[in-house]
């Protein structure tokens, strides 16, 4: 058991715990939120080219053009690339009457300042030449470009790619590598040189040897087949290098896929503890079943689809306005089960689990009927979308990261107005004891209805996050009902920490047997599990202590 | 108490009645307007009937709520669809002995599990043995590590669930999503014939009075008033010296193996059986057919389940919207308003009407 869960009730470990975590998380979120707008803004700002330059380039000798190549090579901006490009292809023109430049790409001339392309009818195109050793200048340039870059992550993609390249221009890999200064560069550009080296036939079986021995130490999946193609070789000191680098670049790659497995698996649990919480709440704090709760995840999934069709050019936006939209949705829905059935039924749970699944199914057939029985499509916003490259072989989706920090800022949120507000304070004093808790002035019935309120709201929320994984559709919340029980029994009832670490815990099983047995086998032998378990242990991971234990 | 009260009286002359009716109705010289499928529709009625009434045995007697006797009833469907795949032989499209799904994936030879499942003596042994084998593991160690109320509801849905999940892989042998279909024949007479339809209608009929009856004798006997101690407070009837979790894992046994044979009752009727058998949906809708008809009163549950098939039938055919609306708010209405049932709506109503006639008399 992690130390932090070790006492979730002594108030020590809340005081030092909870603010800190709440603020990393909102200053987490809110810094991540304004790069992504940031992002979004920056291709608007225009490329301009400096006034002696542009003049090089209008010029009617051949040789003045020097001088804008010159400039261009140094600059290393996306725009110069593009204009180094259509200059060695013949693509660049000016416009006599204006005096200003266009690209031909395909067939559309694109203005130099934003990119965008323009109406070519009526301008005065006028290719702009370069002479035979301008251009074989300009072919060296280019090749090498990306290679000389002053960011070092452009130059890491880029000689990563050269490494898999059969055709390498050893010279300038040699050349390139003695000017280089970050680590990680040159290390790429030695596995190049050795995969060039095993590639070549005439490379002697001494050097043969130590490039197999160099790639075997660094990993390289890129360099894989070519290490096994030595296997076969005739020289058996070259044979056993050979094998000896491929068990090598084995057993690493094994990690590899145990983190990346460890990584999915906990964005799993992270999609597993938000169904679960909302759950957690009614369940464990009123000991209410509420067989609706998935529905709820489904409503808070329909308010993307909404709130992205209402703001048809910024889905990303829509997907942020959700998350607060989601939880009034849902936690109004809830607020009138809690009063209108739910209220009726207190002391009656199996009744409560019968009511809640007859509004199940009403709210599922009145999506069907009044949106539609199909999916829904919803957009995945460009912040969601993309890897982000933590090592060199180990890439993570962000929309996988971002539900990590998305349950885990809405697991403090949870825990924090449950033990930080009044509100949940009157909660917890109401699972205790409700009659105690009434007779020192509680309002218990206000109390559960907030607190349903509250278990919805946060079923909304999850429902958010899961339209970024899954259809959008009517079954969307009966999908993951029997899930998000088995989360909430298998951590614990009434106990939210429990929840986040049942949910982690099994989304972890659930990944780690899938890669043994598959999809299916996995989810069905985690079920039979969590039954046994349940079964043994009847009130789960973390058991609540005291009279508030005993159902 | 005796087994024949007057409940008992009427229900079995009433389905006595009815199986007469219907099969009076339906004969070919008679012309009186049952056609064949209306038969079958309530020979599959009665299945879903004797489904509720086993539910109503754990759920009404013993306070036990199980959300997955729609998994002993679908085990019970397989076991005799087994029989009835074996019965098709070499009539299928790839015309082998092997049943075309096993084919299909590229099955050479039947797997352990289904040797033997052509000799209909022991197919119908299954039909028990394969529930309540499941029934009896699975009530054992969630009894006997005391798992009740709403946690022993949960995980038996999530029981139901995770077999649903099973059945859907094809390499299971169990025909994957489609299930077991085209049967033709049992025990070498056509299944689609008039003649067996009504059979199968009958012998329903006959295992719902038989079952009704067994479940009567059980409390009229020591064991049901063990039953009703343990429904009303189990730590007592445990301290009062009794053996809670024997009582409770030998109903729980018997009520699944009569799920298990209204399942196999109902394959040949529906014709076919597949997963969905298993889905949560289909045993929740056994258990409000027994909160609308009234729990605790065994034939509440069968009157339950008539009024909501024949609701689902109609509605489904005329209003394929409405049906799921009507049906939601039935769960809501039964549980607040009529925590009784209809049966025990009844029992008020007529309680009331007693009552005034002997105020008039007294007074």
């Amino acid at each position: 058991m992690p130390p932090a869960v070790k006492s979730p009730s002594s108030p020590e470990t809340d005081r030092v715990f909870l603010p800190g975590a709440r603020l990393l998380a909102v200053a987490l979120s809110t810094g991540l939120m304004i790069l992504c707008l940031l992002f979004g803004t920056a291709a608007l700002w225009a490329y301009e080219l400096p006034e002696d330059v542009s003049e090089s380039l209008k010029s009617s000798k051949i040789n003045d053009r020097q001088k804008a190549v010159d400039y261009l090579k140094e600059d290393y901006s996306e725009e110069a690339g593009r204009i180094l490009e259509a200059l060695r292809d013949g693509d660049l023109f000016l416009d006599r009457a204006s005096g200003a430049f266009y690209i031909k790409e395909e067939s559309a001339y694109l203005s130099l300042t934003d990119f965008q392309p323009v109406d070519a009818a009526g301008l005065e195109l006028k290719t702009v030449g370069v002479n035979n050793r301008q251009r074989r200048d300009l072919v060296s340039i280019l090749n090498s470009r990306s290679l000389k870059h002053p960011d070092a992550r452009v130059r890491m993609a880029a000689s990563r790619s050269l490494i898999s390249e059969a055709a390498v221009d050893v010279a300038l890999v040699r050349e390139l590598k003695a000017s280089e200064s970050e680590r990680r560069v040159v290390l790429n550009y030695e596995k190049i040189l050795s995969a060039a080296a095993l590639r070549n036939p005439e490379t002697p079986p001494l050097e043969r040897i130590a490039a197999l021995n160099f790639l075997g130490q660094n990993l390289t999946p890129e360099a894989e087949e070519l290490v096994r193609a030595e296997v076969k070789s005739d020289d058996p000191e070259v044979r056993a290098a050979a094998s000896r680098a491929l068990s090598l670049m084995e057993a690493k790659s094994s990690h590899l896929r145990l983190l990346e497995t460890l990584f999915f698996g906990l964005s799993l649990g992270s999609v597993l503890v938000l169904i679960g919480l909302g759950l957690a709440i009614t369940f464990g704090v009123m000991g209410v079943i509420n067989m609706a709760h998935g529905e709820m995840v489904m409503l808070g999934a329909y308010s993307v689809w909404f709130l992205q069709r209402q703001l048809p050019g910024s889905p990303g936006l829509a997907l942020l306005l959700a998350v607060p939209f989601s939880f009034l949705l849902a936690g109004a829905v809830g607020a009138l089960i809690e009063r209108g059935v739910i209220r009726h039924l207190y002391k009656r749970p199996l009744e409560t689990l019968l009511a809640t699944f007859g509004i199940s199914l009403i709210l599922q057939q009145t999506v069907r009927t009044y949106i539609a029985s199909n999916n829904r499509p919803v957009v995945v916003p460009s912040f969601l979308s993309g890897q982000l490259q933590l090592t060199e072989h180990f890439s993570v989706t962000y929309s996988r990261l971002w539900i990590i920090v998305f349950c885990l800022a809405v697991f403090f949120l949870v825990y924090f107005v449950t033990r930080k507000t009044r509100m949940g304070l009157e909660v917890r004093a109401v699972t205790q004891n409700r009659d105690i808790a009434r007779a020192l002035g509680v309002n218990s019935s206000k109390v559960d209805c907030r607190t349903f309120i509250l278990g919805s709201g946060v079923a909304g929320m999850a429902g958010v996050a899961l339209s970024q994984l899954t259809n959008v559709g009517p079954n969307l919340g009966q999908q993951y009902i029997v899930d998000s029980f088995m989360v909430v029994v298998f951590g614990g009832v009434g106990n939210l920490w429990g929840t986040l670490i049942g949910g982690l815990i099994l989304g972890m099983a659930n990944m780690f047997l899938e890669s043994v047995s598959g999809a299916m086998m996995a989810k069905i032998l985690i079920f039979f599990g969590i039954i046994l378990f349940i079964q043994r242990h009847p009130s789960g991971l973390f058991p609540q202590k005291g009279r508030a234990g005993a159902l | 108490m005796a087994v024949f009260d007057r409940s008992t009286r009427i229900f079995l002359l009433a389905t006595a009645l009815f199986a007469l009716a219907v099969s009076l109705g339906s004969l070919p010289q008679g012309d009186l307007g049952v056609s064949r499928y209306a038969v079958t529709i309530f020979g599959k009625y009665l299945c879903f009937a004797l489904l509720a009434l086993s539910i109503d045995l754990v759920w009404g007697y013993m306070g036990v709520l199980s959300l997955g006797h729609g998994a002993f009833f679908a085990l019970g469907a397989y076991a005799f669809g087994m029989y009835l795949m074996r019965q098709i032989g070499s009539q299928g499209v790839y015309v082998s002995e092997l049943p075309d799904f096993m084919v299909f994936i590229g099955w050479e030879s039947f797997p352990w599990y289904w040797r033997g499942t052509g000799n209909f003596l022991y197919a119908l042994f299954l039909v028990f043995f394969a529930p309540g084998l499941l029934a009896f593991v699975f009530g054992w160690t969630a009894f006997r590590s005391r798992v009740s109320g709403v946690y022993f509801s949960i995980i038996t849905q999530a029981l139901t669930y995770a077999l649903m999940l099973a059945f859907f892989l094809n390499n299971l042998g169990f025909g994957g999503n489609n299930g077991f279909t085209d049967f033709k024949s049992i025990l070498g007479f056509d299944i689609h014939s008039e003649g067996m339809s009504l059979a199968l209608f009958l012998l329903s009929a006959l295992a719902l009075m038989g079952c009704y009856l067994l479940c009567r004798w059980i409390n009229v006997t020591r064991l049901g008033l063990a039953l009703r101690a343990i429904r009303d407070n189990e730590n007592r009837a445990r301290f009062a010296g009794y053996r809670v979790e024997r009582v409770k894992l030998f109903v729980f046994t018997l009520s699944a193996m009569m799920a298990g044979l209204a399942g196999a009752l109902y394959v040949p009727q529906a014709g076919i059986i597949n997963p969905n058998s298993f889905a949560p949906l289909f045993s929740i809708e056994m258990v409000i057919c027994v909160a609308l008809g009234g729990r605790g009163r065994l034939y509440g549950a069968v009157v339950g389940a008539f009024i909501v098939n024949y609701l689902r039938t109609l509605l489904t055919s005329f209003f394929p919207d409405a049906w799921l609306f009507v049906f939601g708010a039935l769960f809501v209405v039964v549980t607040i308003f009529l925590p009784g049932g209809l049966a025990g709506l009844a029992e008020d109503v007529s309680r009331a009407l007693w009552k005034r006639r002997e105020s008039e008399i007294s007074g």
